[in-house]
């Protein structure tokens, strides 16, 4: 494995989420600090489920390879779960965070909106998944070795690589959606937000037959970009107006000519 | 961290330059103004310690994973922790790192009360002294060992004359950097490299169980020793309000114009570095090594030294955001020089070495997903003790939160999570 293996499969991975954290996170503290506190909470609901995993998995019959798959399909629906909770739990906090401030500082506005804090919070979910799930796997791939030596997929490296890139945007586009859900009281969409998580989890039990697999995700991507969009604000105006730098707005904040 | 204002005795809210009872009027106003301005500065300022924080940490992790000599036991040790711990059973072994730890912290509490006795008495030249021949040490003795295991790992071939240029152009400007006038960037990056340095000799020396035990009980006493009032910090914090010196300016990281704090200090810097002489000029005489141990690999840096970094540090990270507060509100003395600096917000050395000896170790231990989770749990432990530093306005330690949160998230994802993720990784399921 060489370190054009290495670098490819990083830069898929993890390029348009470092992307996004510089252009719009990076010069922000506010953001930045909200960020790894989402981080932060992604890791907590991921030791737990480890640990009720790591519990059932003592209990349980090590020998028979069936029970222990079926104790880790068990493990992945918790850890959807867990961080879903975690998730509304974190929005939880930032609402009272947010009411703290406001009746603190006696301001009309508060220093960041409720729909920046979902997008920061769900990327840092993003990150913190993301890396979990592909980190040691791109530092074995910078090491010796034969990919598949054994008879398994030749393509393990760049299946990790794009099936992380997706659950990292995946994640940003959930963290806007249920925000915005729990913010207007919409509860199926929050359920439906769980749901789709744990679909995408589930079409990964498919690995290694990378089409099932990755062209679903893909598309699940795509649909919840577009939903997590129009729930931002964003429409095809909006768009058109952006593309063709013809945003006042947007050019107004940015101290920009047309 | 600690509260100017509350050590005087109470009185109003802090006041810019006036006793408080002055100015009542503009007490509320300059209140809310305060709060607001307190989070946005507040964000500014964390991020401010998170960007050196990751910088050391890194620095650290990439040298343990590259240059195999920071993990490699050679079977020395520091004096400070003279028993083994390869030994038959596994009682045995918790005694002994009991035992070390014990030994650790019993110097680190009588170097903290020397240091509040020299401090009370006015021994500042002695101090400045020591402080000056130890980074001296640092600077030169280590960094020559440090560029010479790298030149080892990546089979660099390098002459002595070249070598000898190098460190001493680096040592020199290092010196000047931290004892004098250098360009900030320059400083900052000397005083990460240096905690780099100090905390790979941490992971290098001291044994394994030892080495979590430390970082456990020195959170403990730096918990009681900044909130007990017989603390020695608490004492030190007090005899420098009453002298109304500046509190220990030295060896801390600043993020804003040092040369102020060469200004400014009189004894502070000087202070540590008695210790640190003292400690240095000790085992050098005694060279013959004892059967157990070999001090030869002790530079005389002891870790009470730098822990006493880290316990004023802590206050000193507070000092200055209130200080830095106060300097925000009205008023109508026209700003300091010094405010440039207050605007800034320091840290403690001594915090920055045992952060990186904590994701240090986890590095060491292999995996990637244990040294993530317990870098994000200190920068989260940071977060929250500039929160509640926020909040209460009283002093606080810097230490505890941020490393009970790094050996928590350790211990439990090294146990717990790798088996998980790996089993994940290996059926490539994705949560």
């Amino acid at each position: 494995m060489t370190a054009a293996v290495f670098f490819g499969c990083t830069f898929i991975a993890f390029g348009p989420a470092i992307s996004l954290f510089l252009f719009t996170i990076a010069r922000e503290p506010l953001r930045v600090i909200f960020l790894i506190a989402g981080a932060f909470f992604w890791l907590v609901s991921l030791l737990l489920s480890s640990l009720v995993w790591f519990i059932s998995v003592q209990i349980s019959n090590k020998e028979s390879a069936a029970q222990q798959k079926g104790l880790l399909i068990f493990g992945v629906v918790l850890s959807v779960l867990l961080q879903e909770t975690f998730r509304f739990g974190y929005y939880k906090l930032l609402k009272k965070a947010n009411e703290g401030l406001l009746t603190l500082s006696q301001e009309e506005t508060m220093p960041i909106s409720i729909r920046q804090l979902a997008y920061v919070s769900g990327l840092g979910f993003g990150f913190m998944s993301g890396a979990f799930s592909v980190v040691n796997i791109l530092a074995d791939s910078a090491g010796p070795g034969t990919i598949g030596i054994h008879g398994d997929s030749q393509h393990y490296f760049l299946s990790s690589a794009f099936m992380t890139m997706a659950i990292i945007l995946l994640h940003m586009f959930w963290g806007v959606v249920f925000f915005d859900a729990c913010e207007k009281r919409c509860w199926w969409a929050v359920g439906l937000v769980v749901i789709v998580h744990l679909l995408v989890s589930c079409l990964t039990f498919q690995n290694p037959d990378y089409t099932a697999t990755l062209v679903p995700a893909y598309v699940i991507l795509f649909g919840m970009g577009v939903w997590a969009f129009y729930t931002a604000g964003g429409s095809l105006r909006n768009l058109k107006l952006c593309l063709t730098c013809k945003d006042k707005d947007f050019l107004l904040s940015n101290h920009r000519p047309r | 961290i600690w509260d100017k204002n509350e050590l005087r005795g109470g009185g109003g809210p802090e006041q810019n330059g006036h006793p408080p009872a002055t100015r009542p009027a503009v007490q509320e106003v300059e209140e809310d103004e305060d709060e607001e301005m307190t989070l946005k500065y507040g964000a500014k300022h964390v991020i401010m310690l998170f960007v050196p924080v990751t910088l050391c940490m890194a620095v650290v992790v990439a040298t343990i994973k590259s240059v195999g000599f920071y993990t490699r036991k050679d079977g020395q040790r520091l004096i400070y922790t003279p028993f083994p711990e390869d030994t038959d059973t596994v009682g045995q072994r918790a005694v002994n790192s009991i035992l070390n730890a014990t030994i650790m912290i019993t110097v680190i509490i009588v170097m903290t009360l020397v240091l509040v006795l020299l401090y009370k008495y006015r021994c500042y030249k002695v101090i400045h002294g020591w402080l000056f021949l130890s980074s001296l040490f640092l600077l030169f003795f280590f960094s020559y060992i440090y560029l010479q295991e790298v030149f080892k790992t990546y089979n660099v071939a390098m002459d002595y004359f070249t070598l000898v240029i190098i460190i001493w152009n680096f040592g020199v400007v290092g010196m000047m950097c931290i004892h004098w006038k250098g360009p900030l960037r320059l400083q900052q990056a000397y005083l990460i490299m240096i905690s780099a340095l100090m905390a790979l000799v941490f992971i290098k020396y001291l044994p394994e169980w030892t080495a979590w035990l430390i970082l456990a009980v020195i959170s403990v006493y730096d918990l009681l020793a900044v909130l007990c009032p017989k603390g020695p910090l608490r004492i030190l914090v007090e005899t420098a309000q009453e002298r109304n010196e500046p509190i220990f300016p030295a060896l801390i990281y600043s993020s804003t114009m040092v040369w102020l704090v060469n200004m400014a200090d009189t004894g502070g810097p000087r202070r540590e570095s008695a210790e640190e002489t003292q400690e240095a000029a000790a085992p050098e005489p005694a060279e013959s090594p004892p059967p157990l141990s070999s001090p030869q690999d002790d530079g005389g840096f002891t870790p009470s030294w730098v822990s006493q970094q880290e316990h004023q540090l802590g206050q000193l990270q507070s000092t200055e955001e209130t200080r830095r507060q106060i300097q925000q509100m009205p008023s109508a003395r026209p700003p300091a020089e010094e405010d440039e600096e207050e605007r800034g917000v320091k840290l403690g050395l001594g915090d920055f070495i045992f952060y990186s000896m904590l994701v240090g170790k986890a590095a060491a231990s292999g995996d990637w997903n244990t040294t993530l989770a317990c870098f994000v749990a200190i920068l989260i432990g940071l977060c929250l003790t500039l929160l509640l530093l926020a909040i209460f306005k009283k002093a606080l330690p810097a230490l505890p939160i941020s490393i009970f949160f790094g050996l928590v998230f350790y211990f439990a994802t090294d146990n717990l999570v790798k088996p998980f993720m790996d089993k994940l990784a290996l059926h490539q399921f994705y949560i």
